[in-house]
């Protein structure tokens, strides 16, 4: 078979190749947009203890966020969708352009804010939604996610057991200064309102989410603070 | 294959095409006699539904891939024929992943990186370069099939294994009964860790040589 055999089949077979994958990418991307709403939806009611399943998260969501707000630096409302905001972008922002979405739930007269993290751990993004009580202080809840964290190092923040850590922590001290919560290396001691344990083997990732929740949650002060003065 | 000219129509299930399944379930096991495609057994396996859906999922790659290369055979160009091979495989991956992402997303979420990895999977293009090549569409089809099923059936029990004894549940339902704990059983939090998937393939590897002499290497 002559060299001009074997481009032409090269060519034929990748076009039609790209022809394929790019129509099933463009016919599943609504089907698929959905199911990541949807996961959204299931981490933030996660934060305020409802665990919704795929098929009643939507409904759950309308039940229990009663209020979504988009902020500014300043911490005044401003307009848009509190939903669709998308933190990388924001991120990429200076402090003064970004837009901070606040979710604030409703549960048996209880009110808790919700607020979207977003960070970088050692190989990809990682986020997650922290709730807090109507002290604006005390963490009620903890949801990470990761794009590609180590399976058994990294990626353990996604579970249980490292995201329960963080109920009861406090992000501010006594004197009202802001601390946030930093995972520690070694252990954190145990009456330590600022401090969580990081995961065995996942120091980079445990970084990682210390960063992220002192950028994501610094950004949130002005807000807090005119909150607390009502 | 000139015996077959003499032979006017072979039925489609003839016992030669039946072996074609059959044996890579039992003596040809992809897994189990010629240790292929252990790593993706040793990693999905904790749980039953996981491992069901990439069963599934390779038995659709294996069985489009086998075909399509299949019909493709008097055409490809030798020297370029692995990547030919690669490039069906990744495309049809590719699909898998984008289906399972809009109709089962906690599933393709739990399967995260092991669908991408099926691409690497050695069985398929194993498959493909010493059968599917030189055969005619259906036998290549039944072999694919086959040989997925033969690598699926070891990775359901596998799985079927260390769900039982690593959380108590098979498919997520609870199999254990709650007298059980009572009583101070406790699951085995090993079978959860991927070191203890490597032991199961080991035993069940142990039985199946046990069982069927031939298998055993005498050198």
């Amino acid at each position: 078979m002559s060299n001009r055999y074997v481009f032409i089949y090269a060519s034929v077979m990748v076009i039609i190749v790209a022809l394929v994958l790019s129509s099933a990418a463009t016919l599943l991307r609504p089907l698929q947009e959905r199911n990541m709403r949807i996961e959204k939806m299931q981490n933030i009611l996660s934060t305020i203890g409802i665990s919704a399943p795929r098929g009643e998260a939507i409904e759950l969501f309308e039940q229990y966020i009663k209020v979504t707000k988009v902020l500014n630096h300043l911490g005044e409302e401003v307009e848009g969708d509190a939903f669709e905001v998308d933190l990388q972008d924001e991120n990429r922002k200076p402090v003064e352009e970004r837009q901070l979405p606040l979710f604030i739930a409703d549960v048996d007269d209880e009110l808790y804010y919700i607020v979207p993290i977003r960070g970088n751990g050692l190989w990809g993004a990682i986020w997650g939604y922290l709730s807090f009580l109507g002290d604006l202080n005390t963490i009620a809840g903890a949801n990470f996610d990761h794009a590609s964290e180590t399976p058994g190092l990294g990626a353990e923040i996604a579970d249980p057991p490292f995201q329960n850590q963080f109920r009861g922590k406090k992000i501010f001290d006594d004197s009202g200064d802001f601390r946030s919560v930093t995972v520690v290396k070694g252990g954190a001691p145990a009456d330590d309102p600022h401090a969580v344990d990081a995961i065995s083997g996942g120091t980079i990732t445990s970084n990682g989410v210390t960063a992220m929740l002192r950028n994501g949650l610094q950004v949130y002060k002005p807000y807090f603070e005119k909150q607390k003065e009502l | 294959m000139s015996e077959k000219n003499t032979v006017p129509k072979e039925s489609l299930f003839s016992p030669k095409n039946r072996k074609l399944i059959t044996d890579p379930i039992g003596t040809s096991n992809p897994i189990t006699v010629q240790v292929l495609g252990v790593c993706s057994v040793l990693a999905v396996t904790v749980q039953l539904r996981a491992s069901l859906v990439l069963a599934i999922a390779v038995v659709a790659v294996m069985g489009f891939a086998n075909v399509i290369i299949s019909l493709l055979r008097h055409g490809i160009p030798p020297r370029i024929r692995i990547i030919v091979q690669l490039t069906v495989i990744a495309s049809l991956v590719i699909l898998v992943d984008q289906i399972l992402k809009a109709f089962v997303y906690d599933v393709s979420r739990q399967l995260s990186v092991f669908v991408g990895l099926i691409i690497t999977n050695c069985i398929i293009m194993g498959r493909l370069e010493a059968f599917a090549l030189q055969n005619k569409v259906w036998p290549s089809f039944l072999d694919g099939i086959g040989n997925a099923a033969g690598y699926g059936s070891i990775l359901l029990l596998v799985a079927a294994v260390r769900e039982l004894l690593g959380s108590g549940t098979l498919m997520g339902y609870q199999m254990i009964p709650n007298f059980m704990y009572n009583f101070g059983y406790v699951d085995n939090g090993l079978m959860i860790l991927p070191p203890m998937a490597l032991i199961t393939v080991g035993v069940i590897i142990w039985v199946h040589r046990h069982r069927d002499k031939a298998l055993v290497d005498v050198s």
